[in-house]
């Protein structure tokens, strides 16, 4: 790729070309070309302005073609059809399905037992500020020169990168009667032994610990990031001005973190309201464990009421995309926007 | 990561402030690190042992002793859960990679009608939550008959990553387009562009999306559950779970199966470790 050759393809380009066919175009070349390399020249105009424009129009949908056609089949269409089939009474398998109307929303809000778990998540909605506040104080300390610091920073991480149904058997051994937990306890001179998972309070508490240890080390790295990218000269001037700790953390890096920590509270949020894997996977959604995708999963799949749980699943959603929608009203300055 | 420059840190404050740092650090690690140890423990321990009882924190009579590995290993039918997900990972890593940097080269470099529809339709996705819609994919899924196919997570993987295209675009955003137009002079098609040019440039945020993705891929649960019930198209994650059944209260056999999956992502992430936060951080804000 010489620049000769780039200049000369320069002035043979579509793009400085495609509008001026004809004579016009003809006559600079018959002057300093030989005339063998003119044949492209002299073909070229005759059909070029409009393939061009049509090639032209057509090339970013040929890449967008395959990104576009899964995002349909697997997105769009989904939340068409469950809207359609929350408003039916099929059972997901067999041909007939009836129009029942708002049927399936009304019994979803007046049976108690199918609107009692979303009380389920207010255990991991208090689990989740629990996991934001420390997830806060480790990235703050760990953001300050430390011995150990890149130590305590992989082990506080890993958690969240373990396999959740590994995650669920380290804890349904170590919530075991006279397991891990009570062995720690009664070094302590408390407890003995206790059955965690055994009565609705107790084991939607330790199931809620369990989702704190596992994802408390996504928002310290998010934290940590974000800290970092606060610059350093900031923290210089403002211990030159005798801030103290508390002084630095209140007025230089809470606002510096602001965008994250919005985005922090909206994933805690909507993440309260679907949780599935680790109840699921160590209760099985047994002794009021049950949460509201777990409901949903089994309506759908094991009782076959295929329309009542599309309408579960439209009322999440919904819920979700308010909570969204709230936190970027509250949040405007966050960048969503693609471009 | 750099640590942030400290003033005369000791001097300023208290040993006392330190040393409750110091020790909060490492209570944090314990908490991390004791329930893993534990199952570590217990899978060294034969089912004698554990039937004697001794407590949790008691140590393996035999430091060396992996029966329970291959219990867990052949009867768990571990070596074909490890191969199925290999396949899955394989083809929606692939996908992801070209699917994302597709979209994010059209998106970023032409102009055409529909671009903000489109750019809309693919902003809206990131808000639907993929557990609520599973319902309704499950009988999109059905009627192209891959129930039950090691394609149904694959497309499902490939299809549903938007985290990937904006990686791609931040990055492909910071490639000037000066290349694509000396490329274009130079006689090459979009195409060629894309392929010979961009992609290579994309290297660090194929790296991410590769780490990111296979991480969260190969940790799935949600989707082979649901999509993939026969036992021999098991991911490391659905076998797993199964254990559940056949070894009821074998916790020395369970344990050795949880540390079997969890040991290849420990060995990933102390490989890979500085990658790994960069990756998590840019999927998650941006």
């Amino acid at each position: 790729m010489g620049s000769g050759g780039k200049f000369s393809s320069a002035s043979a380009g579509p793009t400085s070309r495609g509008s001026a066919p004809g004579p016009a175009a003809q006559s600079p070349q018959g002057l300093d070309k030989p005339a063998a390399q003119s044949s492209p020249w002299v073909e070229k105009p005759a059909q070029t302005p409009q393939r061009l424009d049509v090639l032209r129009k057509v090339t970013p949908w040929l890449f967008l073609l395959v990104p576009l056609a899964l995002l349909i089949t697997f997105t769009y269409v989904p939340v068409g059809n469950m809207i359609y089939y929350s408003f039916t009474d099929w059972d997901g398998v067999s041909p007939e399905r009836n129009l029942t109307g708002v049927d399936n929303y009304t019994q979803l809000f007046t049976r108690p037992e199918l609107f009692r778990v979303f009380f389920v998540s207010f255990y991991y909605l208090a689990a989740s500020a629990v996991q934001i506040v420390i997830a806060l104080y480790f990235a703050t300390v760990l953001s300050f020169d430390l011995r150990f610091r890149n130590l305590f920073k992989g082990i506080l991480f890993f958690p969240y990168l373990i396999n959740g149904v590994a995650i669920g058997f380290v804890f349904l051994y170590f919530f075991q009667d006279g397991g891990t937990l009570d062995s720690v306890l009664s070094w302590f001179g408390a407890g003995g032994d206790h059955a965690w998972l055994g009565d609705a309070e107790s084991a939607n508490t330790s199931l809620a610990g369990v989702s704190v240890w596992r994802f408390t080390g996504l928002n310290f790295v998010l934290f940590l990031g974000a800290i970092q990218s606060i610059p350093g000269e900031l923290y210089e001037a403002a211990q030159l001005d005798g801030a103290s700790r508390w002084q630095q953390f209140r007025h230089i890096i809470a606002p510096g973190i602001k965008p994250v920590l919005s985005l922090s509270v909206i994933l805690a949020v909507s993440g309260s309201l679907a949780v599935f894997e680790i109840p699921y996977i160590m209760t099985s959604g047994a002794t009021g464990t049950s949460t509201f995708v777990i409901q949903t999963v089994k309506l759908a799949f094991q009782f076959n009421k295929t329309g009542l749980a599309s309408a579960c699943a439209v009322v999440l959603l919904l819920i979700i995309l308010l909570i969204t929608w709230i936190q970027r009203r509250l949040v405007p300055d966050e960048k969503v926007d693609l471009v | 990561m750099t640590a942030l420059p400290v003033v005369d840190r000791a001097r300023r404050r208290p040993r006392v402030g330190t040393v409750l740092t110091y020790l909060s650090l490492v209570v944090a690690a314990l908490v991390v690190l004791v329930p893993l140890v534990v199952v570590l423990l217990t899978s060294l321990k034969s089912s004698h042992e554990l039937a004697q009882g001794g407590g949790a924190f008691s140590l393996p009579e035999d430091w060396l002793n992996l029966s329970n590995y291959v219990t867990a290993f052949r009867d768990g039918k571990m070596l074909r859960a490890f191969g199925n997900t290999a396949f899955i990972l394989l083809f929606s890593i692939t996908g992801t990679v070209l699917i994302g940097s597709m979209t994010a080269y059209a998106i970023d470099r032409f102009q055409f009608r529909l671009k903000k529809t489109v750019m809309a339709l693919f902003l809206f996705a990131t808000l639907v939550p993929g557990v609520t819609t599973q319902v309704a994919t499950f009988q999109v899924v059905n009627s192209f008959g891959l129930f039950d196919s090691r394609w149904a997570p694959i497309l499902l993987y490939m299809g549903t990553d938007i985290v990937s295209i904006y990686i791609f675009l931040q990055f492909i955003r910071g490639i000037p387009t000066s290349l694509d137009e000396a490329a274009r002079i130079d006689g090459a098609n979009t195409f060629t562009i894309y392929w010979k040019i961009i992609l290579p440039l994309l290297k660090p945020a194929i790296a991410t999306v590769v780490i990111v993705k296979g991480i969260t891929t190969y940790n799935d649960f949600y989707i082979p559950f649901l999509y993939m019930p026969s036992e021999d198209k098991g991911t490391i994650s659905t076998a797993l779970f199964r254990f559940k059944g056949p070894f009821g209260a074998h916790w020395e056999d369970i344990s050795a199966g949880a540390i079997l999956v969890i040991l290849p992502t420990l060995l990933v992430f102390l490989f890979l470790q500085r990658y790994i936060y960069n990756g998590f951080a840019a999927g998650a804000t941006k």
